[in-house]
């Protein structure tokens, strides 16, 4: 039974915050989604900013409460055992919470000790992920002369110090240089691989398609639709995608021409084909005379256009 | 599951402390204690010294002006370490350096880590009142034996006024709130009877100057240091002790607001 197995279920969970002053306005972040994990597997939300990633994922790490709704997490209630569950998670935050006056091996122990390991077990456990997040010439550096990449993979090992079964990671490599990014994406894989669950939020297309088995598109507290990133691209768009370019101005024109198959843009065009030439042959042929035009294959991106009817960047 | 872990008893606040402690470990308890006591003894040195030339005995305890002054300056410097503990480097650990919200992910929780940065507070105030009595007794202020219960009632006013501290920290919205502090610490420090007797006020202005935290802080600490050991200090250390749980209470409840909302 999948259910059974499932490491994290939500059901109708909802996080609403209450206004900060008598005269604002209370803010439902979450607006009731219904997901399951299971072991071993990748687990992405993709959205926007302010869809409801970041809250949710605070939900799973513990540490808000759910306005309403259902939380199983390794089968506990995050709320009434809240201390049980931070134990068996890491959790690699958004923005860097390293212990910035300590070394980086210090970073490592400290952290340990937190979860209760005893010195020696956190000793060791140190060493291993100094060597796993390639830091084993830094760790007597101060985190403050170490890299954006660098710090990004001390607190992904800093999370892993007590040895967790799931993993949350919120936006992992947002702000990264492509390499930096790279090197991380083979870290995660690795620990995939090791059995560890991962569960991340993201707003990079390429990110997701890399990384996650499945994933849930969100956008504004709700769960749009789930799947795996094939099984996404496949319900929602077509195999291809023409992309036509006009001097400023002229998008909403030609769009009209082209009528209904065509997506209007700020930027440009979409036409959503199964052959991608042939579109552009039909197009050509209807006196249309785009700057430039591209032929594709149809994406996460697209799918999330198709799904909220903006594009991610917004 | 990893059965290697054990959840840190008390919430995990003797570790807050020790992380503080790795933070430290550049400099020595001494020095510590050193910048702590510097400012104090620039008091002393002006006004218990310098004006208690001309002030002679102080009238009802006869004793130099100086030993009157420093029982009273020791208390305030225990009191600021322990504020500026947990008031300045709290607020800067919670909104630059996020060191509060990478602990609410781990088994740490809320009361361990209020706990442990009143602890911690109460640490750094012990440190500074040992310096301060090594300073004054090498000066020769020191009349009375009994002066060593400073150093317990050194430990409540740290703990009174880092829970205090701390509580502030919590309402915190940027640098130029500690402003408003300084206008509430500056008055407390000159007229808690730091520099003279509650006796100089007339009742109505006494009466408020006896509900100030500080007040009771100073003569605990005054009474012993000029061998005036009675009743009336456990007086002082319960009012202390109420104030401080009170602060720890509410602190505990506003930072469980402000890192698992």
């Amino acid at each position: 039974m999948a259910v059974l197995n499932a490491l994290i279920e939500a059901a109708g969970l909802e996080k609403t915050y209450p206004a900060r002053d008598r005269k604002g306005t209370a803010f439902r972040a979450v607006a009731g989604v219904d997901f399951q994990v299971h072991r071993g597997e990748a687990f992405g939300f993709l959205g926007p900013n302010g869809a409801g990633k970041s809250s949710t994922m605070r939900m799973l790490a513990g540490v808000s409460a759910p306005t309403a709704g259902t939380l199983r997490i390794l089968g506990l209630d995050p709320v009434a055992d809240g201390r049980r569950v931070r134990a068996r998670l890491g959790v690699v935050p958004q923005d860097d919470s390293l212990d910035t006056q300590l070394t980086v091996e210090e970073n490592l122990l400290v952290y340990g000790l937190y979860f209760g390991l005893s010195r020696r077990a956190v000793r060791a456990r140190a060493g291993e992920l100094l060597e796993f997040a390639r830091l084993e010439d830094k760790a007597g550096e101060r985190v403050e002369h170490l890299s954006g990449g660098m710090r990004r993979r001390l607190t992904i090992a800093r999370a892993l110090i007590n040895e967790p079964e799931i993993l949350l990671l919120d936006e992992p490599t947002t702000g990264l240089d492509p390499q930096a990014r790279h090197v991380l994406w083979d870290r995660l894989f690795r620990l995939k691989q090791d059995g560890v669950t991962l569960i991340l939020t993201t707003h990079y297309m390429d990110e997701a398609e890399q990384l996650c088995d499945r994933l849930v598109v969100m956008d504004k507290g709700l769960i749009a639709d789930e799947g795996s990133p094939r099984e996404l691209i496949e319900r929602h768009v077509t195999r291809e995608v023409l992309e036509l370019r006009f001097p400023p101005g002229e998008h909403e024109e030609v769009g009209r021409k082209l009528g209904d198959q065509v997506e209007v843009l700020p930027d440009r065009l979409l036409w959503y084909a199964d052959d991608g030439e042939q579109a552009l042959a039909q197009a050509t042929e209807a006196g249309v005379r785009p700057l430039t035009a591209l032929v594709r294959r149809t994406g996460l991106e697209d799918v999330f256009l198709r799904l909220t009817g903006r594009s991610l960047t917004d | 599951m990893n059965d290697r872990i054990a959840l840190p008893p008390a919430g995990g606040a003797h570790l807050v402390v020790l992380r503080n402690l790795w933070v430290h470990k550049g400099g020595s308890p001494w020095t510590m204690a050193l910048f702590s006591v510097f400012e104090p003894i620039l008091y002393l040195l002006a006004i218990g010294v310098g004006i208690g030339g001309l002030v002679g005995e102080v009238p009802g305890v006869e004793v130099p002006y100086a030993a009157f002054v420093a029982p009273a300056l020791l208390a305030t410097a225990v009191m600021n370490s322990a504020l500026e503990e947990t008031t300045q480097t709290a607020y800067a650990k919670f909104a630059f350096d996020r060191f509060y919200h990478s602990l609410a992910v781990t088994p740490i929780t809320v009361s361990g880590l209020v706990l442990g940065e009143i602890a911690w507070g109460m640490l750094r105030g012990l440190i500074t009142g040992l310096g301060f009595l090594a300073v004054v007794t090498a000066l020769g202020l020191v009349t009375s034996p009994w002066v060593l219960l400073a150093v317990p009632a050194g430990l409540l006013i740290a703990f009174t006024f880092g829970a205090a501290g701390f509580l502030t920290a919590g309402y915190v919205r940027g640098w130029s709130d500690f402003q408003y502090m300084q206008l509430v610490m500056l008055p407390m420090f000159l007229f808690a009877t730091t520099f003279y007797p509650v006796t100089v006020y007339p009742e109505p202005v006494a009466a408020v100057v006896r509900a100030l935290p500080l007040y009771h802080a100073i003569e605990l600490v005054r009474g012993p240091a000029l061998g005036q050991v009675g009743p009336g200090l456990l007086g002082n250390a319960g009012y202390l002790a109420a104030v401080g749980l009170v602060c720890f209470l509410l602190a505990r409840r506003r930072w469980r607001r402000l890192l698992t909302a």
